[in-house]
């Protein structure tokens, strides 16, 4: 990793995944780019549906306080993560959404946005809407280069269930491509759909 | 760390260091935020030959490791904020009839149901004051992942060394925190065992005060047929009602961690020497407080950190002596001011005492801290 | 030849606390021979109580006593238990302790058919605390807080048991003490959770406020209620109101109902789990 300290948060509803997707982070980061990383989940009683983060804190050197203090990554994938969980965001952040499920993000947020049909594409490439949150720490990993990206593809691999390995890579490697994509643009809002996935070549 | 790193959260380096201490028993209940320890117990004990149950209430799951603690087999339950209320009375049991066994406290917010899933430190006093009567009190507070391994090993060792149920408490966030972190060997542990008795079972008695304030323990099923009870007892485990022995039973009990202090309190200093500002912390908020205190020192503040890794009992006269020297002591704790009380008491005016106090279930901040710190100049 | 309970009693802690005429004490005779018929080692059974008249029990019992907090008893046994599974476990309890503030712990130890025997004393009444109406007060009588009448419904511990999964159960009054050494001992033997309750006279605060304060009038009282199980089978419900059946549960083929085998016990919990252990191990 280039810079010292990092902090990120992905945010959704239970069962999408989101929690997944920061363990992988904090792991692809331990592993493979020599720093240190935590990670901490946090949930609400709605198991299925309510409001649910993962944050990730990722540093150099030892990582005293537990918490986030200032993030410079969000990724949303819903409307009620967004509105709970988008505070205590750095001006010069980077922040995700899927428009679909995120539809109501202030116009005005001073950070550099990024709306990709995250759940809709996993859908239509994948079958299922669950690798949204695999297919977002490929996003991650395509638009900040804080882990490279065959790092993250290890770390997806490391962790994805038996038999389900290719299909998990499959999703990081769309992900990547589209948070390529998204590094590429100078634009300070950024949208991307399906018709931006480039499908990468299967497996192996 | 290279290639593929070991990932613990708080929760399972709970249940890691308890097997690794020798604890086969674990006797629960569900309920969060403490419910990943049960978890982590369920999977884990049956590999080594323990036993998990799950109870039917809290109160149960308190009994069974009481029961399965005087069998001979170190014991664990966890529990939150309402599950430890509940089990108060059989803790109460536990010193009473000096049966070593250890409860994990993952805090959560109150009083009652309060906040399910959020963090607090809402239960310091009531390790301490929990059940009813007198009775010696020891709480681990940890505060790093690498820790709660450690100090969930002394909370075995302790109960067995003094026979009483130790209190190991957690706050949320290093409970459900994950890093990679190293474990020290197994080979270098400390593990300490319950004092057998060395007579005969016809020259035993459960409670002989010839042998210390500790009396040496013999489990069930050896061939000591001894009674237990909850009533006040002689040393031969019946029930007394004579005010001498009843008082001069008493104090043993409280003299078995007083007496024994210097080797149970368990601190950190943090740039204490020169400090004029001290905090007073423990747990995750010490984590907090340490971030502060260190952008303090770049602006020149001398503000230093005394937390404590033992929260039952603390180092009284260290503390005393601290109070006389600040200039202002400062107590960032996520409750009411459940330390804070009890440092005021020990400052007795003669300092002035800065409280923070989060009970909204979000965690203290170093910035607020930052903040009382220039408050105190 | 007489039956030596002094191989089996603390004859220092002689004489016990109940009242002359309690009927705790035959209930713990057949106990202590039932101990003598299955042949169990002193060293490797565990008496277990809570709180009540008849916790006091196993102060006086030469074993591995454990004297717990109230209602609590069946949790502590059953930590001991899975903590050593080859021992002998015996719960000892009073309907207050078992049935009022233990009632979840005696349902779920039902429901997990643990191998332990439990025998309730059931005398109708809170002994200890000064005669309170106890959950098998009945209707009508009198306590000293029911002293208009009793309204509070009651229920029928062995039909609890039996509802509740334990694989053994059965009644008997301390009127027929060898019927109840019968069923204590055919507790011990079966393997799985065990509840004997024992009909017992309180004649001092429950026989009081009901006009039968000495031991004799308590236990013709209770003579007068009890209708064996067979009888009771060819009797109407309405006749058999303010009855105690007694007789054995569970071991009864015409007892045996499509809800029953519905609903029947499944495994002993310690064998269940010790297989835990071996699948696990095995990997």
């Amino acid at each position: 990793m280039k810079i010292d300290h990092y902090e990120a948060r992905f945010a959704g509803v239970g069962g999408q995944g989101v929690i997944l997707a920061g363990k992988i982070l904090a792991y692809g980061m331990v592993s493979f780019e020599d720093c240190r990383a935590i990670e901490t989940p946090t949930y609400t009683a709605q198991v299925r549906g309510g409001a649910t983060k993962v944050d990730v804190v990722i540093d150099k050197n030892h990582i005293e306080y537990p918490r986030t203090e200032y993030l410079d990554f969000f990724l949303s994938l819903h409307q009620k993560s967004f509105n709970i969980y988008f505070k205590d965001i750095k001006n010069d952040a980077i922040v995700v959404a899927d428009p679909n499920l995120t539809p109501k993000i202030p116009e005005n947020i001073p950070q550099k946005l990024i709306l990709v049909d995250l759940i809709e594409i996993a859908k239509r490439e994948m079958g299922k809407t669950l690798y949204s949150a695999v297919m977002a720490v490929g996003v991650f990993a395509g638009l900040t280069r804080i882990i490279k990206e065959s790092n993250i593809q290890k770390a997806v691999l490391d962790n994805a269930p038996k038999g389900t390995e290719l299909d998990n890579l499959k999703a990081v490697k769309i992900g990547i491509e589209l948070g390529k994509k998204a590094r590429k643009s100078k634009e300070k809002i950024i949208k991307l759909s399906i018709d931006d996935v480039s499908i990468p070549e299967s497996g192996k | 760390m290279k290639k593929s790193a070991r990932f613990y959260s708080g929760a399972e380096l709970v249940a890691k260091a308890a097997i690794d201490a020798g604890c086969r028993f674990y006797g629960g209940y569900p309920i969060t935020p403490s419910s990943e320890i049960a978890e982590f117990m369920s999977v884990m004990l049956p590999k080594v030959g323990g036993t998990y149950v799950q109870m039917e209430d809290e109160i149960a799951a308190m009994g069974t490791i009481i029961g399965a603690s005087l069998a001979g087999v170190k014991s664990l339950t966890a529990t939150s904020g309402p599950g430890f209320s509940l089990k108060q009375e059989n803790i109460g049991y536990a010193y009473m009839a000096e049966v070593p066994c250890v409860i994990c406290n993952v805090m959560r917010g109150g009083p009652s149901t309060g906040l399910p899933t959020a963090l607090a430190q809402a239960d310091i006093m009531q390790a301490k004051w929990g059940t009813h009567g007198d009775h010696p009190v020891i709480a681990l507070t940890p505060a790093y992942l690498e820790e709660i391994y450690e100090l969930t090993i002394k909370a075995f060792n302790f109960s067995e060394i003094y026979r009483i149920p130790v209190m190991l408490m957690l706050d949320e966030v290093i409970a459900h925190l994950s890093a990679a972190i190293n474990l020290p060997e197994k080979e270098s542990l400390v593990i300490k065992d319950r004092r057998k008795p060395s007579v005969p079972p016809e020259k035993y008695f459960p409670y002989d005060t010839a042998y210390g304030d500790v009396p040496p323990m013999a489990n069930f099923f050896e061939g000591y047929r001894y009674h237990v009870t909850g009533l006040s007892h002689d040393k031969t485990g019946f029930p007394t009602t004579d005010p001498e022995l009843v008082q001069a039973d008493q104090e043993r009990h409280l003299r078995k961690v007083n007496w024994k202090k210097n080797e149970i309190v368990d601190y950190e200093y943090y740039l204490m020497k020169d400090a004029e500002i001290v905090i007073f912390a423990y747990g995750s908020t010490a984590r907090a407080a340490r971030v502060a205190v260190d952008n303090a020192r770049k602006s020149g503040i001398k503000v230093g950190m005394m937390r404590f890794r033992v929260i039952w009992p603390l180092p009284e006269a260290e503390i005393l002596k601290l109070c006389g020297r600040a200039k202002a002591i400062i107590v960032p704790e996520m409750n009411m001011g459940q330390l804070s009380d009890v440092i005021e008491r020990y400052a007795a005016d003669r300092t002035k005492i800065i409280r923070i106090n989060h009970v909204g279930g979000v965690p203290i901040h170093p910035t607020d801290i930052h903040n009382k710190i220039r408050e105190a100049l | 030849m007489a039956f030596e309970y002094e191989k089996y009693l603390r004859m220092d802690k002689i004489p016990h606390l109940w009242c002359p005429g309690c009927g705790i004490g035959i209930v713990l005779k057949a106990m202590l021979r039932s101990v003598e018929n299955v042949g169990w080692d002193k060293n490797d059974i565990s008496f277990v109580s809570g709180i009540g008249c008849t916790s006091r029990a196993p102060g006086y019992i030469d074993c591995n006593t454990l004297h717990t907090t109230h209602g609590r008893a069946l949790s502590f046994a059953t930590g001991v238990k899975l903590a050593k599974p080859d021992k002998n476990l015996v719960v000892f309890s009073g309907d207050g302790d078992a049935t009022a503030i233990g009632g979840n712990h005696f349902i779920h130890a039902c429901r997990r058919n643990i191998d332990m025997t439990l025998v309730v004393v059931n005398n109708n009444v809170y002994g200890m605390t000064g005669g309170q109406h106890s959950p098998t007060t009945p209707i009508g009588y009198k306590t000293n807080t029911t002293i208009y009448g009793n309204i509070d419904p009651t229920f029928d511990i062995c039909l609890l048991a039996k509802a509740a999964g334990a694989s053994y159960v059965a009644r008997a009054t301390v009127n027929k003490g060898r019927v109840l050494e019968k069923y204590i001992t055919k507790g011990f033997q079966n393997k799985g959770f065990s509840v004997i309750v024992a009909t017992a006279n309180c004649h001092t605060q429950f026989g009081r406020k009901n006009k039968m304060s000495d031991p004799i009038s308590s236990r013709k009282w209770i003579e007068s209620r009890e209708i064996p199980l067979e009888k009771a089978r060819t009797m109407k419900a309405a006749e058999l109101k303010d009855k105690v059946i007694t007789g054995e549960f569970t071991t009864d083929e015409a007892e045996t109902t499509f809800w029953e085998n519905y609903n029947s016990p499944v495994h002993e919990y310690t064998e269940a789990y010790a297989k835990i252990i071996e699948k696990v191990q095995e990997k």
